[in-house]
């Protein structure tokens, strides 16, 4: 097995940041907003690895910098420190040298996102075929023909009917818009794919057909998957390893089945026991 | 005699119970051995630290101290108390097989697939996988008409099979059992000891515990009884 993506001591803070922000804030401290400047200390020193093919769940409470240690992965926002690599077969790529020309290519080819709010993932002014065409036409693709076929194959797959194509995604529901989002994120067949609370909000059963999709399309097509959630059950389908996040730090890491069944850190303590 | 699959010395573990700051003993000493094609049963009354044992050596538990040497398909030993997280995955993947009496699955899986899945992650053709997965099916008694449907509705006895199927497809090198045939009928129960002792057979190497004596006489090579571990302050003057 290849790595495919490498973090290592990835932080970021909001703010203009003070010598003292890093010890002043975190899990001990009980808080990630530093006393001293009001800098918030979103992200700090996150390492992990990620192989190919491989789903890692990053779980915490709101708050806890998860969400940002994968919009800062995916250029979203620039990271305040640390490094990230990326491994794509032969070639390997320092995320955060990276001029914005080169970031967008990656985005655009390389990387798929899907944000809890289909706003964030979704151009609404355009209808569901068009926001994969859009995408299709970023990275490369440019026969029109050829893009519609696509982009009706991608939406058969993630299982929107054919017949709302042209329609608007403002009038779809919650689930179908997440499956029209994922649909866009594969459209280019990335290797590696973020998926921030893709399933929050939405009511049981659109949930669970929502996870079965991702997973049918991880065995199919072998993509590498951060998943950032902070619900366990969504954990435990998904992923086979995690980290757990509080202010801004990881807490604890592991094998997803240990996290759950023998939670080391007092926090993942009582996360795991609020829920089971 | 032939190098042992695994041997397991010192095995113990300890819950620190941050909340209540409690430190809770499950497993205390346990030593054992296991050799390919034999069947080790675990004995020993509630609270001995039984399925520890087994959540320890496929690492859903981390083990508070012991040695837990693995020797791979290869010939290399590895502690699995020391391996890494991607390690573990591995051998999950390719050598070893747990069976417990819960199954997590996702709504919409037919049971097919859900059984034949493990054969795909290790490279096996879907068309072979669903036709082996059947034949283990049909082994277990599990009536074809339900094949299709997800077992998320099935009855415990049912999801049992469909569990039992499952952890049985690799063919293990390995395969760790945690009362497997406890909610199963008689004729059911005795379908599954075939199974484990056709996989015997076949060189996988067992360790597991029975919900009856009756299957641990028929089916263990060899017991090992585990005592309920002494009280916590009692550990804790012997590491004093």
């Amino acid at each position: 097995m290849n790595k495919i993506l490498e973090v290592r001591n990835l932080s970021r803070i909001y703010g203009k940041g003070c010598a003292l922000c890093i010890e002043s804030t975190g899990p001990e401290a009980d808080t990630n907003l530093c006393p001293h400047c009001g800098s918030v200390v979103a992200v700090h020193d996150v390492s992990f690895d990620l192989f190919e093919g491989e789903i890692l769940g990053v779980m915490g409470e709101s708050g806890s910098g998860k969400s940002t240690v994968v919009k800062n992965l995916y250029f979203d926002q620039a990271a305040t420190s640390g490094q990230a690599i990326f491994y794509d077969a032969a070639r390997q790529y320092d995320l955060f040298s990276l001029n914005s020309a080169q970031q967008r290519w990656l985005r655009n080819h390389r990387f798929g996102m899907v944000y809890q709010n289909p706003h964030l993932g979704l151009n609404f002014n355009i209808t569901a075929g068009g926001n994969i065409a859009e995408r299709l036409l970023m990275s490369d693709l440019m026969d029109y023909g050829a893009i519609r076929d696509r982009a009706k194959t991608l939406l058969a797959r993630t299982e929107v009917l054919l017949s709302r194509v042209d329609d608007l995604p403002k009038h779809f529901s919650g689930g179908m818009q997440q499956r029209v989002q994922i649909a866009k994120a594969l459209a280019t067949q990335p290797p590696l794919l973020f998926l921030d609370e893709v399933t929050t909000g939405l009511d049981l059963s659109v949930q669970a057909r929502i996870l079965d999709l991702i997973l049918e399309i991880q065995q199919e097509l072998k993509t590498a998957m951060v998943v950032v959630t902070h619900d366990l059950g969504v954990i435990r389908l998904l992923t086979g390893r995690a980290i757990v996040m509080k202010y801004g730090r990881v807490i604890e890491s592991g094998l997803t089945d240990q996290i759950l069944e023998d939670p080391q850190h007092a926090y993942t303590q009582r996360l795991v026991a609020s829920v089971l | 005699m032939q190098t042992p699959i695994l041997q397991v010395t010192g095995y113990e573990k300890y819950f620190a119970l941050h909340e209540q700051n409690k430190l809770i003993p499950s497993a205390h000493q346990v030593n054992l051995t296991v050799h390919a094609g034999q069947l080790v049963a675990l004995i020993g009354p509630t609270g001995a630290g039984k399925s520890s044992v087994l959540k320890g050596i496929y690492r859903t538990y981390l083990p508070s101290s012991g040695r837990i040497l693995y020797r791979d398909a290869a010939g290399h030993e590895i502690d699995l108390a020391q391996a890494n997280e991607h390690q573990v995955l591995a051998l999950r993947r390719h050598e070893i097989g747990f069976v417990t009496q819960f199954l997590h699955c996702l709504p919409r899986q037919a049971t097919l697939d859900v059984v034949a899945n493990p054969l795909l992650a290790v490279g096996g053709g879907r068309k072979e996988a669903r036709l082996r997965a059947g034949e283990l099916l049909s082994a277990m008694n599990l009536p074809e008409r339900l094949w299709s449907v997800s077992p998320a509705t099935f009855s415990g006895g049912e999801r049992q099979r469909v569990n039992l199927a499952r952890g049985l497809i690799t063919r293990p090198r390995l395969l760790l059992l945690d009362e497997p045939t406890a909610s199963l009928d008689p004729a059911t129960a005795e379908r599954v000891i075939e199974l484990i002792e056709n996989l015997k057979a076949g060189g996988t190497a067992v360790l597991a515990i029975f919900h009856h004596p009756e299957t641990t006489r028929r089916l263990a090579d060899q017991v090992v009884e585990l005592a309920a571990p002494p009280a916590i302050e009692e550990i804790l003057k012997e590491i004093a």
